[in-house]
């Protein structure tokens, strides 16, 4: 399948008073036609900046370098003006909490219908029945009646589902969600997965799904990309990592997580604390909490190597690495 | 050994509303945040209490430590009714009975120093306790809970989460208590993170034997430490069991839907499974459904369900559930 | 959990040696950093110290007394060779010993007043908003109340009552002046009892005011100081309109507002004696100003 999005050397740098952060280094991924891509890192991996750079949503001290390109058009270093032209349009993102990114003094129905009265030039009964069609679309009840409340009158889950509606408007090759389903509980989060899961096939979008859940990754991506310390560490088919993980901060995370099914007397976690992007320890990142290092983790930083046909890993270590020893 | 049979907690008919003012001369809501808690826990042993957000599990933990008083029913402390006890009698029980919660940074003080937070408590639930001993009872819980007493001059913007957790945690024991309220502990902390806490959790239990109640949105982190888990929604208990049986052979239908719903960090289980998908959203708390407050959002709801409440029924193996269906819906779904 | 009541030496010794542990940043040592940052507000805070030197130290060093009259100068421009820097005024009293003297006077009106309205101003709008419910509606319509009422009225009530003396007029002055901090105190305190380290108190058995005087008012301190610096600028304004009304200090004393209010009506005639506590007024509010705002982007960061 086509590539829609092909990220290359992305870097992104944070201006603090005194010094200069840098929240992603070297960052390079494709994402394909109607695939799924999970992002999986703690706080501070720089999942999240890495994409809000793609969309041009820095904060003001942020810059980014390197290239992403959307079909023959780079997104990195488009002046706003540009990036209009295809943010909302072709490429969308959805965040944790739809209340900041909802307009509280509007109906939805006139943000929604604004949507694509800008890009796609519709007049605006048409848009408003896009509108209704698309609310239908993401499983609202009674979406005409919904259309014309404002956003404070929906519940949480309701929220999140408007704002996938109006990311889809467009028909966008792309749709950057991040962490879409954290503040939701279990059972409407189930219900969301869902939808992204039917979404995805039917309209063809690519998702980017950015989360620190892996039981969220499990049931929908195709794909996963770890991120640690601003780095992709690993990153491969969904099923390979998750039985198979060969980067020891991917087998720690695992391990990290509980699982519902089975009771485990112990979890076997991590030790230690991620890094501050100010203060990266030197060689690999993630040296000072891995169970498997050895001499020259302590000294190179590993670069991102293929094993196999289908993934990538960048660990010094090519033992195998094997349950209990992350300790 | 510690005996895991006495009753140390017991709550009676526990209820709670909270009035929402609706302006200057309308009469206020009434919100019913619990109804009619009946449960008891046992010494030593880590209670679960599992619901979605506004099912009143928060304000339940808040209830048993007489942060909220409770409208009616008690809540007996080895015993003896503690809601109705004035401050200062409560004061002297506050010692047996602590708090951690979610939000590690908020839930300390941003102007006084990690040792000043952890030895606040003892000011006033212990003032035998002078100065010095006061300091080396903070050193020694600091290094109970995995801090190094090094820090104790610093200032809680100085740590990360699950740092400051750590210090919520050793100030929540340094008065030696008996039960401690888990109000979502790790729901605010990294995945890594997390599980080092739940890990520093069990062992305090063990080492200190000490007993929990375990507050939490996220089923996978309740069934991971608790002994027996109830079940809440919208303020009233739906099913009470021992972990293993709650979650091998759920007999609520709201169970049921809420352990199909939670996420398994196993794609290729993920991608088998079928969600018994609720219907709907949750009633709002103030204008609550006649009946079984459940049945709006239930696939085995009958008339019959809106007539009466439920009672909790308690099963000969001591489970407790409240629907009126759950043989039928058992023979029906062949289990 | 024998192990923690059981005292052994080499925890003490340890627990001594961390007396000394390193201290961390608090709050208030990194908005001082902020601060010093800020250059606006370092040139505030050194023209104010000036202008509290010059009002404070200034009077020993001035040949001339502010009430001893000179009946050899009287409404004479500046002289250096009779030690009047300033000129003299009608009654040939040096102009320089009285702006001294002025500044003086409303300092420390402004500071009593301020310091006033401050401390009534936390307790009652912290013990309002952490009761709560009836003692905050009750305690709130009284604070509406008072804003309703003309404040020059009290003040002349004052006047009546406390004769006219300075320092309790100002004591009055402040006792007004706290219904604003009152109420934004109210506000914080609001949000604050929201945050989980007061529930927390509450767990560890912390009484009422214990909570309110060891957790909420230390949390209170950011908007209280920005408050408080703006309200002395209001103050001295208060005070130049009370002495200009002739409510305010009694001669021979002085303050800028007097001198101000003399200097005003011989502006063609006698521009020094109008200029020069004008100049010192504006700066000085001038510089209080900017110190309040840099003090709220120095102690509230995320706002700018």
């Amino acid at each position: 399948m086509a590539d829609v999005l092909v990220v290359d050397g992305l870097d992104v740098t944070f201006e603090l008073h005194e010094s200069e952060v840098k929240a992603v280094s070297n960052l390079d991924f494709s994402l394909a036609e109607g695939e799924t891509l999970a992002v999986v890192g703690e706080s501070g991996s720089g999942k999240s900046q890495a994409f809000l750079s793609i969309m041009g949503l820095l904060a003001r001290n942020g810059r980014a370098s390197g290239r992403a390109m959307m079909g023959d058009v780079n997104l990195i270093g488009l002046p706003p003006s540009e990036l209009d032209r295809y943010r909302g349009k072709d490429i969308a993102m959805i965040f944790q909490d739809p209340m900041t990114s909802l307009n509280p003094s509007l109906r939805l129905r006139t943000q929604l219908a604004e949507v694509l009265v800008r890009h796609q030039g519709y007049d605006n009964d048409k848009a408003y029945r896009a509108v209704i069609e698309m609310l239908e679309r993401v499983g609202i009840p009674e979406p005409v009646k919904r259309a014309n409340a404002y956003p404070h009158e929906l519940s949480g889950g309701m929220r999140q589902r408007v704002m996938i509606a109006m990311a889809l408007l467009c028909r966008p090759k792309i749709l950057i969600a991040d962490e879409p389903t954290t503040a939701l509980d279990v059972t409407v989060q189930a219900q969301m997965l869902d939808l992204f899961k039917t979404l995805t096939n039917d309209f063809g979008t690519a998702l980017v799904l950015i989360t620190h859940d892996l039981g969220v990754v499990a049931g929908v991506a195709d794909r996963m990309m770890v991120m640690y310390g601003g780095r992709c560490i690993e990153k491969g088919p969904t099923d390979n990592l998750f039985y198979d993980p060969r980067h020891p901060y991917t087998l720690g995370l695992l391990h990290s997580t509980p699982h519902v099914g089975k009771r485990a007397a112990r979890l076997d976690p991590i030790q230690g604390l991620p890094p501050s992007l100010e203060h990266l320890p030197k060689g690999c990142a993630f040296h000072p909490r891995c169970a498997f290092r050895f001499e020259r983790c302590f000294e190179e930083r590993p670069p991102l190597l293929p094993v196999e046909d289908v993934r990538e890993k960048a660990c010094w270590y090519q033992g195998e690495l094997k349950y209990g020893k992350v300790a | 050994m510690l005996d895991r049979t006495e009753d140390l907690l017991k709550v009676e008919n526990l209820s709670k509303n909270f009035s929402i003012s609706a302006g200057l001369f309308s009469r206020p809501f009434q919100l019913r945040a619990l109804q009619d808690i009946n449960f008891t826990v046992k010494r030593g042993e880590t209670l679960g209490i599992v619901g979605e957000s506004g099912c009143g599990k928060s304000t339940l933990g808040r209830c048993i430590l007489q942060l909220l008083s409770p409208d009616e029913g008690k809540v007996l402390w080895l015993g003896q009714d503690i809601s109705r006890l004035p401050e200062a009698e409560m004061r002297k029980k506050r010692r047996d009975l602590q708090i951690i919660f979610q939000d590690p940074l908020a839930s300390l003080n941003p102007r006084m120093t990690v040792g000043e937070i952890i030895a606040d408590p003892l000011k006033t639930l212990m003032p035998e306790v002078d100065a010095k001993g006061r300091r080396e009872r903070v050193i020694k819980t600091m290094e109970a809970v995995g801090l190094l007493p090094e820090m104790i001059n610093r200032y809680p913007h100085e740590f990360s989460g699950g740092q400051a957790q750590r210090i919520g945690i050793a100030r929540a024991l340094i008065s030696e208590p008996k039960l401690i309220v888990c109000d979502e502990p790790v729901s605010a902390l990294d995945v890594s993170i997390q599980a080092q806490i739940l890990n520093l959790l069990s062992d305090l239990k063990e080492r200190l034997g000490l007993t929990l109640i375990f507050i939490s949105h996220n089923l996978s982190v309740v069934r991971h430490v608790s002994d027996r888990i109830m079940v809440l929604y919208l303020g009233r208990i739906v099913e009470l069991a021992e972990g293993d049986d709650l979650y091998e052979d759920p007999k609520h239908p709201y169970t049921r839907a809420l352990l199909t719903a939670v996420p398994i960090p196993d794609p290729k289980r993920a991608r088998q499974r079928s969600i018994e998908g609720l219907v709907g959203e949750i009633p709002s708390p103030i204008n609550q459904p006649s009946g079984c407050t459940f049945r709006t959002r239930c696939r085995f709801a009958q008339p019959r369900c809106a007539e009466k409440v439920p009672t909790l029924e308690t099963l000969p193996d001591g489970r407790g559930v409240a629907c009126i269906r759950w043989q039928e819906i058992e023979l029906a779904s062949g289990a | 959990m024998a192990g923690i009541t059981g005292k052994d030496a080499t925890l003490t010794a340890y627990a001594e040696a961390l007396a000394k542990a390193p201290k961390g940043r608090s709050l208030t040592q990194d908005a001082f950093r902020r601060l010093s940052r800020n250059k606006a507000a370092v040139v505030s805070i050194f023209v104010v110290v000036a202008i509290v030197l010059f009002a404070f130290v200034g009077p020993y060093f001035a040949p001339w007394a502010y009430d001893k009259v000179d009946w050899s100068s009287i409404r004479k421009p500046p002289n250096f060779d009779k030690g009047h820097y300033l000129g003299t005024d009608a009654n040939g009293r040096d102009m320089l010993a009285r702006v001294m003297q002025g500044t003086q006077m409303s300092l420390i009106v402004a500071f009593v007043a301020t310091m006033v309205s401050v401390v009534i101003g936390i307790t009652y709008g912290a013990i309002a908003g952490y009761f709560g419910g009836k003692v905050d509606a009750v305690m709130m319509r009284f604070v509406d109340i008072m804003y309703a009422l003309p404040y020059i009225l009290f003040v002349i009530i004052l006047v009546v009552i406390f004769g006219r003396s300075p320092v309790l007029l100002f004591v009055g002055i402040g006792c007004l002046e706290w219904l604003t901090m009152a109420r934004i105190v109210r506000g914080q305190t609001l949000s604050l009892k929201q945050r989980e380290f007061i529930e927390a108190a509450k767990a560890g058995g912390a009484g009422p005011f214990t909570i309110i005087f060891r957790h909420i008012v230390p949390n209170l301190t950011g908007p209280v100081v920005i408050y408080a610096t703006l309200t002395i600028p209001e103050i001295i304004i208060t005070e130049s309109f009370l002495s200009y009304l002739g409510l305010g200090v009694q001669e021979p004393q002085t303050s800028l507002g007097t001198l101000i209010s003399a200097g005003a009506p011989v502006i063609e005639t006698l521009p020094w004696m109008l200029l020069v506590p004008a100049a010192v007024l504006i700066t000085m509010l001038l510089c209080l100003t900017y110190l309040g705002d840099g003090l709220r982007d120095a102690l509230d960061p995320k706002d700018r």
